[in-house]
């Protein structure tokens, strides 16, 4: 068993346990995109940064969903310098791929109400969900990354049908932007501005604590997906 | 009788095969040592060489006179260059012409050639000899030194300076452990970029429990700019080798790998050619020189992509898979290639392993700074007028680098910047050149040691497009994983190319700054975290040009392309006709005896004519 | 057989001493060595060898490209999935899936050479032979390449023709440097 800080709350989790899985266990909700139980854990999406510190040492921003909990590790979720992050990282998500319904709901939830970049109409965002469900579940390989930086996509080799698919769909059932379209944005903003963006009066983010009042008002609309 | 029947079994053998090698290298009347690095070769040293051997074998059938093409001596731009010995003179810019005069004359009696020899371009002083030369005279050559002196293709070479002395001193005297913390002791920082302690490396490696480890040697230099790895592999292949085969004994490997660039032909070959050597001489195999330790070494070589130079990345890549870095933990100490624990260490960084064990953590810990010891090589380059590699006692001035050793900036322009680091690093400030060089020093300065390049930029630079420049080599060479790294890089290119159309904000400056500390903090690998570090660094000590760009959406160096126009000064022009001629767009008019003029719906803004002009007529605003 | 490596060591220093032994018992003869491949160092054919680069590298050196048929062969026999290959061959920059041209020119794009207009020279080389930088012209005569960097930045800018490195290149003496060496065609 391994000892550690989280939040504040000194917790115990079993050997080889994630950060993320421990938040997780603790009813801490930290935000993903290209994350799932099902998958191995991929660190691509950068939005389950935690800060983490060694007692003594400098404090580090990792993914959460692929930093193993340590002995004495202090961990904080929702720290002032993570939600920077974590706001801009969606800021960016929403000015590139604005059309899907997760990532407005996140812009919503980490209260993102303007984008400042150039406004980009991608489908994918390359969070990699799709290769894994075909590589991990359904043992077929039809697709993956191709190229390299900002040319990186997601296809099949030589960008023809694959021999490999068999069209089981698994790709899109687990796509974060493709799952559910969003109605918004409108013409004038990328902010979708529909359903969630009620910025609900909820106290959930500081340094070393959050609410723990789940399911509150506010919040039960947030679940409502 | 070939090397193949040949083997070293102990520390007494090799040290008499050294002293004989030695008493004939001394018996040596004269020699001649060629460059034949990658600078020289391009300008024509293989030639030079040919001249010589078809001019000795007709006048020499003794052999009498030594012919060596060496690796890179550091004076690229002076190429080829060609020392003779025992006196060290010192030619430069060789052609085959030259060659005859030069035995003729030099070698055989002693005669000094005016017009080949090296003159400074500042005080227009000639030096006969290298060792005047105050390019390589205030340099302090531990690695580089021995350069000049040996045949990369040769071991008996390299066995004739004491080679290989280093190793059989440390598998017959020391434990791993001992040699683990001597390298501590000399304060080792590794070479290839963050300055890690090399010695806390091993150690960790060292400490492992595990039936196999690997040593990786990490040549894949990446860093445009940086050439001093390439120029040890191909120059001295046996000093890396030696240290590769140090380490792997300190840390407990069985195996070495050395991954280096395809792009290094010469280096892949050399270092290939060494492994072979040493094979056979029984330095490296099954119970090298008697000690029981069993270790062998073979060479991947990259097909391409800067990523690899980060150490996770790299063992996906030895593989021969997509290379893509890692989480870390787990580090490569406990989980490496085929998940055991592995060390990776750059070029640089293992040839100091040898010095440092041939010479003692006490000798070496004199040169250098407090906390940073021993040498540095730098690439000179860019607008500055020795360019070459220099090595250097770390710690010495950025100002007395640039100056004294590299004869200050090109054509009598004005510094004013010097980058290092490569794309991690940062662009330094006129008014921090007399910070001493060491990796903390740097870093505080908002730049990195990175593998040493360090390029020179003058006025006629625009930090504006410097930042551009690495932000697009990022794009590209990012692996693209982290949304952070790729989409951030991305965007930030797109804030600064904004900027340099001069159609930016200062909103949009701020963001630039938002951005670019986001991305440092939220990404995975060392390449994204440092990714915006050209950016900053730039904003940092330039400001006053970004502003100009955006607010007076002006380029004061006159580089961004959209933000500057030529014209024709009527006064000046003599109506020659060249640039006319030379104009690819065809945009210049005009009657010849006449001044011309430029038309700027068609002028594309080349440049060509500006370069061309001989009386200063075509104006850059 | 220890014995006989006793032998022969002794017999090469008292070779050495009496200055018998002339340049090529420097250990030279194996400077001509071929360089064996990339691999598990157990043989650089060998089935074991699994190392998609290497393979990708053995079958670029032969046809100069990779070509699709070639790759889809290569993952049926060594049982490597296609998409993983492909993957390899996009990700790395000196895999090329088109067949390049006659003549290659790489433009270096380090610092140093962007610093002394490196950049100036790519866009007129670019002009002169009709292709973008990463382009094969239709002829297949030329093809045009950028490279990070060639490591030689004390001869910026540097231009590579057919692998013969040529320093300290200015935009104005372009077109007749290409036209020294390549058939161009005159407009």
């Amino acid at each position: 068993m391994v000892n550690l800080t989280l939040n504040g709350l000194e917790i115990t989790v079993e050997k080889g346990t994630t950060l993320l899985e421990a938040a997780k266990f603790y009813g801490i909700e930290i935000p993903t995109l290209c994350y799932d139980e099902a998958l191995s854990p991929y660190g691509a999406c950068r939005l389950c940064l935690v800060e983490v510190s060694k007692p003594g040492g400098r404090s580090k921003l990792v993914s959460s969903c692929t930093y193993p909990a340590m002995e004495g590790l202090v961990v904080r979720t929702h720290s002032e310098r993570v939600m920077k992050a974590r706001r801009l990282l969606i800021e960016l998500y929403l000015a590139t791929c604005p059309s899907s319904k997760t990532i407005q709901d996140l812009a919503s939830k980490y209260h993102v109400t303007k984008v400042r970049f150039t406004q980009k109409h991608e489908d994918c965002i390359l969070c990699g969900l799709c290769v894994r469900m075909c590589e991990e579940q359904m043992q077929a390989k039809a697709i993956g990354f191709v190229n390299r930086g900002a040319e990186r996509r997601i296809s099949t080799p030589f960008d023809a049908k694959s021999d490999e698919c068999r069209l089981c769909g698994g790709c899109i059932y687990i796509c974060p932007a493709c799952r559910l379209r969003c109605q918004g944005p409108n013409e004038e903003s990328p902010v979708c501005n529909a359903c969630l963006n009620l910025s609900p009066p909820c106290l959930d983010q500081y340094d070393d604590a959050m609410c723990y009042m789940d399911p509150c008002v506010a919040c039960e609309l947030k679940i409502q997906k | 009788m070939s090397l193949s029947g040949i083997k070293i079994k102990d520390q007494e053998d090799l040290n008499r095969l050294q002293n004989v090698l030695k008493k004939r290298r001394n018996d040596e009347e004269c020699s001649v040592a060629i460059c034949g690095g990658t600078g020289c070769h391009s300008s024509g040293s293989e030639k030079v060489r040919e001249a010589f051997q078809r001019y000795l074998e007709r006048n020499d059938p003794e052999g009498k006179i030594k012919l060596r093409l060496t690796g890179c001596q550091g004076l690229c731009e002076r190429g080829p260059l060609v020392v003779i010995f025992p006196q060290e003179i010192f030619y430069q810019k060789v052609s085959v012409d030259d060659v005859e005069e030069i035995i003729e004359k030099t070698v055989l009696n002693g005669e000094i050639l005016e017009r080949l020899l090296f003159t400074d371009p500042i005080s227009g002083e000639k030096y006969t000899y290298s060792r005047e030369i105050p390019f390589l005279q205030k340099q302090k050559r531990l690695l580089l030194g021995n350069n000049r002196l040996i045949e990369p293709t040769s071991i008996m070479d390299y066995i004739s300076l004491g080679g290989y002395g280093a190793l059989a001193g440390a598998l017959t005297k020391m434990t791993g452990e001992e040699i683990i913390q001597e390298i501590s002791y000399a304060l080792l920082r590794g070479r290839g970029g963050a300055g890690f302690p090399t010695g806390q490396k091993w150690k960790e490696c060292y400490e492992a429990v595990s039936d196999e480890k690997y040593i990786i040697c990490n040549a894949d230099e990446g860093d445009p700019g940086a050439f001093m790895d390439r120029s040890l592999l191909e120059g001295n292949p046996h000093l890396v080798l030696e240290g590769l085969i140090i380490g792997g004994y300190a840390v407990g490997a069985g195996e070495g790998i050395v991954y280096v660039r395809a792009e290094y032909p010469i280096a892949v070959q050399n270092i290939n050619n060494a492994i072979k050597q040493a094979e056979k001489l029984g330095l490296l195999g099954e119970n090298i020189l008697g000690s029981g330790f069993n270790f062998h070494v073979r060479v991947v070589t990259g097909a391409g992509a800067f990523v690899c130079g980060e150490t996770s990345a790299l063992v996906e890549a030895v593989y021969g898979r997509v290379g893509e870095p890692r989480q870390k933990p787990p580090h490569l100490a406990e989980q490496g290639y085929m998940n055991k624990p592995t060390v990776v260490n750059n070029v640089e960084s293992l040839a100091n392993v040898t010095v440092i064990i041939r010479d003692g953590a006490e000798r070496y810990r004199q040169v250098g700074t407090e906390k940073s010891k021993g040498t540095k090589i730098f690439s000179l380059v860019g607008k500055v007028n020795n360019t070459g590699l220099v090595e250097v006692p770390l710690g010495m001035s950025l100002r007395e680098i640039i100056f004294e050793i590299g004869g200050g900036v090109q054509g009598g322009k004005e510094f004013k910047a010097v980058q290092t680091g490569g794309p991690s690093g940062g662009c330094i400030p006129e008014s921090l050149l007399d910070m001493p060089t060491d990796f903390d020093e740097l870093a505080s300065a908002g730049s990195m040691m990175g593998s040493g390049g360090m390029i020179v930029m003058d006025e006629d630079t625009c930090m504006v497009d410097i930042a551009r420049y690495f932000l697009n080599f990022l794009k590209e060479e990012s692996c693209g994983r982290c949304f952070s790294c790729r989409e951030g890089i991305s965007r930030m290119l797109e804030i600064v190319e904004d900027i340099s159309r001069g159609r930016s904000s200062l909103e949009q400056l701020e963001l630039l700054m938002e951005l670019a500390d986001v991305v440092q903090d939220s990404t995975m690998c060392g390449l994204g975290q440092t990714s915006a570090n050209p950016v900053l660094s730039t904003i940092r000590y330039f400001k006053d040009e970004y502003l100009a760009h955006i607010l007076e959406k002006r380029c004061p160096a006159g580089v961004c392309h959209d933000l500057i126009s030529f014209s024709i000064d009527k006064d000046l022009c003599t109506g020659c006709g060249a640039c006319a001629k030379k104009c690819p767009s065809k945009a210049i008019e005009g009657v010849i005896k006449q001044a011309h003029m430029i038309n700027l719906q068609k002028c594309t803004k080349c440049g060509i004519c500006f370069e061309i002009c001989k009386f200063g007529a075509v104006q850059k605003s | 057989m220890e014995e006989k490596y006793q032998d022969e060591f002794e017999e090469f220093l008292k070779a050495l001493e009496n200055g018998e032994v002339t340049a090529e018992y420097d250990g030279k003869e194996i400077s001509e060595a071929v360089c064996p491949a990339n691999g598990s160092g157990k043989g650089d054919n060998n089935e074991e060898n699994n190392s998609i680069v290497s393979l990708l590298q053995e079958i670029q050196k032969e046809h100069h490209y990779l070509p699709a048929d070639v790759l889809k062969e290569v993952a049926e026999k060594r049982n490597i999935p296609l998409m993983d290959i492909y993957s390899v061959a996009t990700f790395y920059k000196s895999f090329s899936l088109e067949p390049v041209g006659k003549h290659k020119i790489v433009c270096c794009s380090g610092t140093a050479c962007h610093v002394r207009g490196g950049k100036k020279i790519t866009g007129e080389i670019s002009r002169l032979l009709k292709i973008k930088p990463g382009e094969t012209s239709k002829d297949r005569l030329f093809s045009l390449e950028t490279v990070s960097c060639l490591g030689a930045c004390a001869l910026a800018p540097l231009v590579v023709v057919d692998g013969e490195y040529c320093g300290n290149m200015a935009t104005s003496r372009i077109e007749s440097f290409l036209e020294e060496r390549l058939p161009l065609q005159k407009e």
